[in-house]
């Protein structure tokens, strides 16, 4: 018994066999795909769906959980250390996202540009994005350190103050948007060329012989050709950048701190999966975590949904 | 294209650009050039600043002005992380993990995806949509129930618990499926049918040999991004000896956070073995992860 390949003319098996037949045939397909629908219904649909319901319980993990209804919502919407952890998340999400797609985009199209050691300029771009997140969380916390770190001695060093880094809510935001930018901005500056790459050169020759100088070009080609690669990395961004954990933990959880998950001073780097993280496994309320968890999800979902038809309403602000 | 398309009467149409002269363009590329290296330079920079506090001593470090070169102490504090704490587990714990489910991922993803790609089967689409929808799923979401379900199977703090959730994933049926479908042609698939081959007899000597960069990108990009896993270690792995290195250098930090010497040097070797298998497959990474975006 053997499986044909797709060039056998689908309508000759399929006029001459019924539906379950094809089906019983097709059962090394279904074999093959099967691994991952039970991984999934196991550790992705399951689960998925026992937090909703797990969202109306209160439990601590330990005897019966209790049925509370809404309650763990109505708490969720007026609670203010979650409100200020949804604040913590949108300022370094502006404060990462904004400066990195625009240094990724002047990186890319420079990269453009450059002929020769091409492949050795993206690899030094690119390797941030390699490393691992705990291991520069912790460099960064070195470096931004209040009295030796690097950070201040280059400061001082051109006759500036200290800035309190880690020591201060709005300080801790900027290191870890620092910190995300850091990571960030080469992968997305080789998305942002792979884009380029694939914009004819013919435009570009057309426009050089209307008179167009490279600069002009570039915001009068390059940028609007490029804005399906732009949504992409806006909405990965997004995604990404709203959920960030690993940064902000590192960074405010150093040897002083005594209560490891709350985001530092002021808990400025409380965001808003570090605040889910420490209401589920530092505190075991898992009904709440469960409802904080959904929480970020239909922020995420609006906040994509948001940046999904903007850019694509401004499609065309010229036709 | 539109700005090409439609000529705008209000602006005088201006002569063309003359083709700059040559000691412009070498002036222009030179510039062009500093600016690439030096954004490069800051790049690499953090690296070279993490080897230069690993090699060395804290007293060094917090020198003012702090040192700028890489000292001659790496090995004593490569030393003292494997006295401060037991780093030779966490190390053989993530290189297990990582591989068993890079190795786990390829082979499910890769059987799925040419099944997806290379044969027709009633529902296969709506499958494969379904595949699609569970990207959408953030992982919160799922790690509460998770952690009970793992309380109930008795796997806290054993390591299958990082590898069986994560040995196959719909990210890479996607890509692998879009690999096969332009990598093997179908006059292949029927040749070897007429040889007798079954489905296993076309994944293994058809398939397979075809798809082989494809499966190094896949296998790379699994490879470094469950070296680099965090949340989820942290969550399960209770047993402080059987934790991963990530899960290791927090729990460094935070017991010895001023001896910064020796911190770095536990960054130093968490970080290393990943440089080295990027670069090793550097160029077509790249390229890859590039291309999969564009898509």
């Amino acid at each position: 018994m053997t499986l044909t390949a797709s060039t056998v003319p689908a309508e000759a098996r399929s006029s001459a066999r019924p539906r379950w037949r094809r089906a019983l045939r097709a059962w090394p397909a279904y074999a093959a795909i099967a691994p991952f629908f039970i991984l999934f219904l196991c550790f992705g649909l399951y689960p998925t769906a026992y937090s909703l319901v797990l969202s109306f319980q209160k439990w601590n993990g330990l005897g019966a959980p209790e049925w509370v209804g809404l309650d763990n919502y109505v708490q969720l919407v007026s609670d203010e250390t979650f409100l200020l952890s949804v604040r913590n998340t949108f300022v370094i999400f502006a404060l990462s996202t904004i400066p990195m797609m625009i240094i990724a985009l002047v990186v890319a199209a420079m990269l453009n540009n450059a002929v020769r050691y091409s492949t050795t300029l993206r690899i030094a771009y690119f390797v941030p994005n390699i490393t691992s997140v705990v291991a520069m969380a912790i460099l960064f916390g070195a470096i931004f350190g209040e009295s030796f770190g690097l950070a201040n001695a280059l400061l001082n060093a051109v006759g500036l103050a200290d800035v309190k880094w880690l020591s201060s809510p709005f300080g801790i935001q900027l290191t870890i948007s620092i910190l995300i930018t850091y990571q960030w901005t080469g992968y997305n500056a080789i998305i942002f060329l792979a884009g380029m790459q694939s914009i004819d050169s013919e435009i570009y020759e057309a426009a050089r012989v209307d008179g167009a100088g490279p600069v002009r070009s570039f915001f009068s080609i390059t940028l609007p050709l490029l804005r399906p690669t732009m949504i992409f990395v806006l909405i990965v961004s997004t995604i990404t950048g709203l959920q960030s954990f690993t940064e902000a933990q590192v960074l405010t959880g150093g040897p002083s701190t005594t209560n490891p998950n709350s985001g530092g001073t002021g808990q400025g780097g409380l965001t808003m999966v570090l605040y889910f993280y420490q209401q589920a496994f530092s505190h075991n309320k898992f009904g709440y975590g469960a409802s904080i968890a959904w929480g970020i999800f239909l922020i995420v979902l609006v906040f994509v949904i948001i940046s999904w038809r903007y850019s694509v309403k401004r499609e065309d602000p010229t036709r | 294209m539109s700005i090409l398309a439609s000529p705008r009467p209000q602006t005088p149409r201006r002569a063309p650009r003359p083709a700059p002269s040559a000691g412009n363009r070498r002036r222009r590329r030179l510039g062009l050039y500093l600016m690439l290296t030096s954004g490069a330079l800051l790049s690499v920079f953090p690296l070279y600043w993490l080897v230069v506090i690993a090699s060395n001593t804290t007293s060094d470090i917090y020198k003012s002005p702090p040192k700028l070169l890489p000292g001659s102490h790496l090995f004593e504090n490569i030393e003292a992380v494997f006295d401060k704490i037991d780093f030779v587990a966490p190390l053989a714990n993530t290189l297990f993990v990582s591989l068993a489910v890079t190795f786990l991922v390829l082979f499910f993803d890769s059987l799925a995806a040419f099944a997806f790609a290379k044969f027709e089967f009633p529902g296969r689409d709506a499958l494969f949509t379904a595949v699609l929808v569970t990207f959408m799923l953030p992982m919160q979401l799922a790690i509460v129930p998770q952690f009970i379900t793992m309380v109930n199977l008795g796997w806290v703090g054993h390591l299958q618990a990082l590898i069986v959730p994560a040995a196959a994933n719909a990210f890479g049926i996607f890509w692998l499926r879009q690999y096969i479908k332009s990598a093997v042609p179908d006059e292949l698939m029927d040749a070897c049918v007429l040889d007798g081959g079954g489905f296993m007899r076309q994944y293994v000597t058809v398939c397979l040999p075809l798809i082989r960069p494809g499966l190094g990108f896949l296998g790379l990009f699994t490879f470094i991004s469950t070296w680099n896993d965090y949340l989820w270690p942290l969550t399960i792995l209770t047993d402080p000896h059987r934790i991963t290195l990530q899960v290791a250098l927090a729990q460094l930090q935070s017991a010895f956070g001023q001896d910064y010497g020796m911190i770095m040097a536990g960054a130093l070797l968490a970080t290393v073995p990943l440089l080295v298998v990027f670069l090793f497959g550097a160029r077509q990474f790249i390229g890859d992860i590039a291309k999969g975006a564009i898509r």
